[in-house]
């Protein structure tokens, strides 16, 4: 039974950090000053999602849960490679504003608090 | 001969996962296996080599302590009250010559203390990358270079 | 709240009635959990304070990949399970292959759309906009 205690109160502990850790990501996707920066933020924000959801896993039993998290890897990593070459793309291409503003738009909309800092971002890029 | 092994690794490797070892799921992942490796049949073509399976565990056995003590190293200088860095980016000729070495490398500064790739030149000869304290780019240099880059020579002979 | 409640019991019955998860287990998937949340707590602090974004992908392909793998490790321990052990490790290596590559990538594409190093850096010796083949 004290196993038990034990595990709960460590997956307490690091449910408790992961939180913070992503708080302070966010912060740092709201603040970041270029695009790249925010990328990486949410780069960031998946993996530690990923450990969240390990700890999930380990707190309730359901092992489902580790596929879940793998699958969210793959969709991160995806989604950063995919946010890689539109910078790369943007970053060359001679007209810098008009056409490239657009496209992050509903991408970045779809991950909740990533589209505050995509409007942010638009407002302060003007 | 060697792609009926690799079939055959998968196909164990897919029993293991799905944990069921019926019949049915051997062929289902015979079939699966068979068909990924269909799907990248150019690229393994190209990689097509002969690996040396002890240099192969010695280069893993360094990877893994290397990860080791650069999250160790990284989290140690993040909370540091005073951060003192010198970062840049240095210039690397590469000695290995073929793609998949060259990915694999760069994979793996990636991974070790305080450096990280960030390009290849066009013709595939230098590797640039940053470093967090790249006072002495020579040093970072050797390091490499007598570190993994022989390391990845030996368990990968041409 | 029910489905929740419902499902720590059916852990807690399930742990008790098949095979109780022994201390020693029990301690390293402890372990495993604290380092890695730690880990985690470091690369995002990192992120917030290393001073440009070239420092900042080491904290978060390094410490970050670690983190999140030591924490998918302690769930594949936790379920006692060859079988999901291995698909945990799997998920593991997943990681540890996927994260150099988008930190490389990222940070080409920013260094080819011009994102400068930070004043401290001692030196820049890849060549702006376009690695030509001149040198």
């Amino acid at each position: 039974m004290s196993a038990n205690d034990l595990l709960q109160s460590a997956t307490g502990f690091s449910l408790v950090v992961l939180s913070l850790s992503l708080v302070l990501t966010v912060v740092r996707i709201v603040r970041g000053p270029s695009l790249a920066d925010r990328v990486l933020g949410l780069d960031m924000l998946v993996a530690i999602a990923i450990g969240f959801i390990a700890v999930i896993a380990v707190r309730t039993g359901f092992n489902l849960y580790i596929d879940i998290a793998i699958a969210l890897g793959l969709v991160g990593f995806l989604a950063t490679v995919a946010f890689a070459r539109f910078i790369l793309m943007r970053g060359t291409s001679p007209q810098r504003l008009e056409p490239a503003a657009t496209p992050p738009g509903p991408r970045m909309a779809k991950r909740g608090k990533a589209g505050q800092a995509a409007r942010r971002r638009r407002r302060g890029d003007r | 001969m060697k792609r009926a092994i690799l079939i055959l690794s998968m196909t164990l490797t897919w029993t293991a996962i799905t944990g069921s070892v019926s019949a049915l799921n051997l062929l289902l992942g015979l079939a699966v296996s068979a068909l990924s490796l269909w799907l990248v049949r150019e690229q393994v073509a190209a990689a097509g080599s002969n690996v040396r399976p002890l240099p192969f565990l010695l280069l893993c056995g360094l990877f893994f302590k290397e990860l080791a003590l650069s999250a160790i190293k990284v989290a140690f200088l993040v909370v540091q009250p005073r951060m003192r860095l010198k970062p840049g980016i240095f210039a690397y000729s590469l000695t290995v010559t073929r793609d998949f070495e060259i990915t694999l490398l760069a994979n793996l500064i990636t991974l070790t203390p305080g450096t990280l790739s960030v390009d290849v030149s066009a013709d595939r000869r230098i590797l640039y990358v940053h470093a967090l304290d790249c006072a002495d780019p020579a040093a970072l240099r050797h390091d490499i270079a007598h570190g993994f880059e022989r390391r990845i020579r030996e368990a990968f002979p041409l | 709240m029910g489905r929740e409640s419902l499902a720590v019991e059916s852990f807690a019955m399930e742990s008790l009635a098949s095979e109780p998860l022994g201390m020693g287990l029990a301690v390293v998937v402890a372990v495993l959990l604290v380092l890695g949340s730690l880990f985690s707590l470091l690369a995002a602090v990192g992120l917030l304070r290393f001073p440009d974004l070239y420092t900042r992908m080491h904290a978060a392909s390094k410490a970050g990949s670690v983190g999140s793998g030591l924490l998918l490790i302690a769930a594949g321990l936790h379920a006692l399970d060859g079988a999901i052990l291995l698909r945990a490790l799997a998920g593991f290596f997943f990681i540890l292959l996927t994260a150099p590559i988008s930190a490389h990538l990222l940070a080409k594409a920013a260094h080819h759309a011009g994102q400068r190093l930070h004043p401290i850096s001692v030196t820049d010796q890849m060549p702006r906009e376009r690695v030509g083949p001149k040198d």
